[in-house]
């Protein structure tokens, strides 16, 4: 995967996960949870979500690299370059 | 005169059941004769009947609310919002620490244990990685209760009751009881099931030769009928807003009966056969509590599930308390819904209270041929009875273990 379809993977589980949630102008530099009604459990469900659809673990100590988009394509890129 | 605030009042009431989404609806339905069951398929089991809900869950929980919580917790928000919105409560005017919320329940977790197993083994080889985090707080026992307050940021106690099939009057016993003994100033109070959404409910019912099945969704549920050969699984909900008559007279609400008598007991006999003995005593003991005679009741809404012995079973204790009495109707409401499991007791009730103001007793449909052993002397059959009065109605429900409910609901007058 590329780096840059990262974005959209992220967003389409949080369409998922939060469905009330408007996703169609989210700013790559802010905080996820600055800009949309997202929670811990929430947190929990993207990181299930990254280990169904990928196979990929987070452990708990990076939960915090996943705040934006741009830091979960900045963490998430290596792990998903061969998926 | 007893004392108004040992009085307690039903001031709202909001349901859901498969034939009608609120008080109204689910009385038209029943005076019309409209059945709620539909065929249904659940997995292992294939095809059968149910009855299924309609109600707009996202009324009152935003999507990620109904994604995350359960069905229960769903139908029991619901019927919340509804009580409150019938009985004119605004919650923003009242103290939400003062508000006590008490729902019975059939059973609760099935439904997501089975759906988490199932995803586990069958897409996740049993690799417990993928057993979701929101297991837990969708399987505790007080989920639906505790999902209501969260919704509705009630900060009073809340819990379930966990009674079998008597649950949705365990639910109102509750409720009452607290209120008297000064715990709460409002009851939420009242039954849920999401018992459809469960296979092992069905499969369980099926090999106890218990489950209902026939051709015709709307006529497969018939209490008292010869040919009847089983329960309908149903979902559904019903809470009622209870008070004393002293805050509901002090707020100008409108009453739609008091609860005048009430009893549970125990068969202590067998976990699944039901005794009629102590069905009996335990009509008898809430007569009592209610300073009643048999003749007193106007209407008896049996429990009846349709079930062979069951139905026979209890018409036994009905004959046992009411004999010839005369002027008391019986009538089932399973024969349009099912089996709404936790909800029965409360639901059932609920549909029978409009007769204390059109003074219709609604029938038991279905019954084509009269199984003689339950053929009782009020029993209402296939057309709704006019009749002179109905100013007591008297709730039966039973459930496994010998778990038996009575709760009786008078017509309010000074």
């Amino acid at each position: 995967m590329q780096a840059t379809e990262i974005p959209g993977v992220i967003i389409d589980i949080i369409n998922t996960i939060a469905p009330d949630e408007d996703t169609t102008d989210i700013k790559s530099d802010v905080k996820l949870r600055d800009q949309l009604d997202l929670d811990s459990m929430d947190f929990l469900d993207i990181v299930m979500e990254l280990r169904k659809r990928f196979g990929i673990e987070v452990p708990e100590e990076d939960y915090p690299k996943l705040a934006s988009l741009d830091s979960c394509v900045e963490f998430l890129g290596p792990m998903l370059a061969d998926k | 005169m007893k004392d108004p605030n040992q009085r307690i009042v039903i001031t709202g009431i909001g349901l859901t059941a498969p034939n009608g989404d609120n008080l109204a609806d689910f009385r038209r339905a029943l005076l019309e004769k409209r059945s709620g069951v539909q065929p249904y398929e659940i997995r292992y089991v294939g095809k059968t009947f149910a009855g299924l809900c309609h109600f707009d869950a996202n009324k009152y929980q935003k999507k990620k609310e109904v994604r995350r919580g359960t069905r229960a917790g769903s139908i029991s928000i619901y019927c919340a919002h509804e009580a409150l919105a019938a009985a004119g409560i605004d919650l923003e005017t009242v103290d939400r620490t003062r508000i006590g919320v008490y729902i019975g329940i059939t059973e609760h977790g099935n439904v997501e244990t089975e759906n988490e197993v199932h995803s586990l083994t069958t897409e996740y080889k049993s690799d417990v990685r993928f057993w979701s985090h929101h297991h837990n707080p969708r399987t505790v026992a007080n989920n639906p209760a505790g999902e209501i307050t969260i919704n509705l940021k009630i900060s009073g106690p809340h819990y379930t009751i966990g009674a079998a099939c008597a649950a949705g009057n365990a639910g109102l016993i509750q409720g009452l009881q607290q209120i008297i003994l000064g715990e709460v100033d409002i009851a939420l109070a009242g039954g849920v099931s999401e018992a459809v959404r469960t296979f092992g409910i069905f499969a369980s019912f099926k090999a106890q030769g218990a489950l209902a099945s026939g051709e015709d969704a709307a006529t497969v549920s018939r209490p008292f009928d010869k040919a009847r050969n089983g329960i309908v699984v149903s979902e559904g909900g019903a809470i009622y807003v209870l008070e004393t008559l002293a805050r509901a007279q002090g707020r100008g609400a409108k009453i739609l009966g008091e609860i005048v008598g009430y009893a549970m007991n125990s068969d202590a006999t067998d976990p699944v056969l039901p005794n009629p003995i102590r069905q009996a005593e335990c009509m008898r003991a809430a007569l009592k509590r209610a300073g009643m005679e048999p003749s007193d009741v106007d209407i008896v809404n049996a429990h009846a599930t349709a079930t062979s012995q069951g139905d026979i079973k209890e018409c036994a204790a009905i004959r046992e308390v009411f004999g010839e009495a005369e002027g008391v109707y019986v009538n089932n409401t399973k024969s349009y819904i099912g089996h709404a499991m936790g909800a029965a007791g409360a639901l059932e009730l609920a549909g029978n209270l409009p007769s204390f103001e059109d003074n219709i007793v609604h029938p038991t449909i279905n019954v084509d041929d009269l199984d003689p052993e339950c053929d009782l002397p009020g029993l209402v059959l296939n057309e709704p009875k006019q009749v002179d009065k109905v100013d007591v109605i008297l709730n039966s429900s039973f459930g496994m273990l010998g778990i038996n409910s009575a709760v009786i609901v008078a017509k309010f007058a000074e």
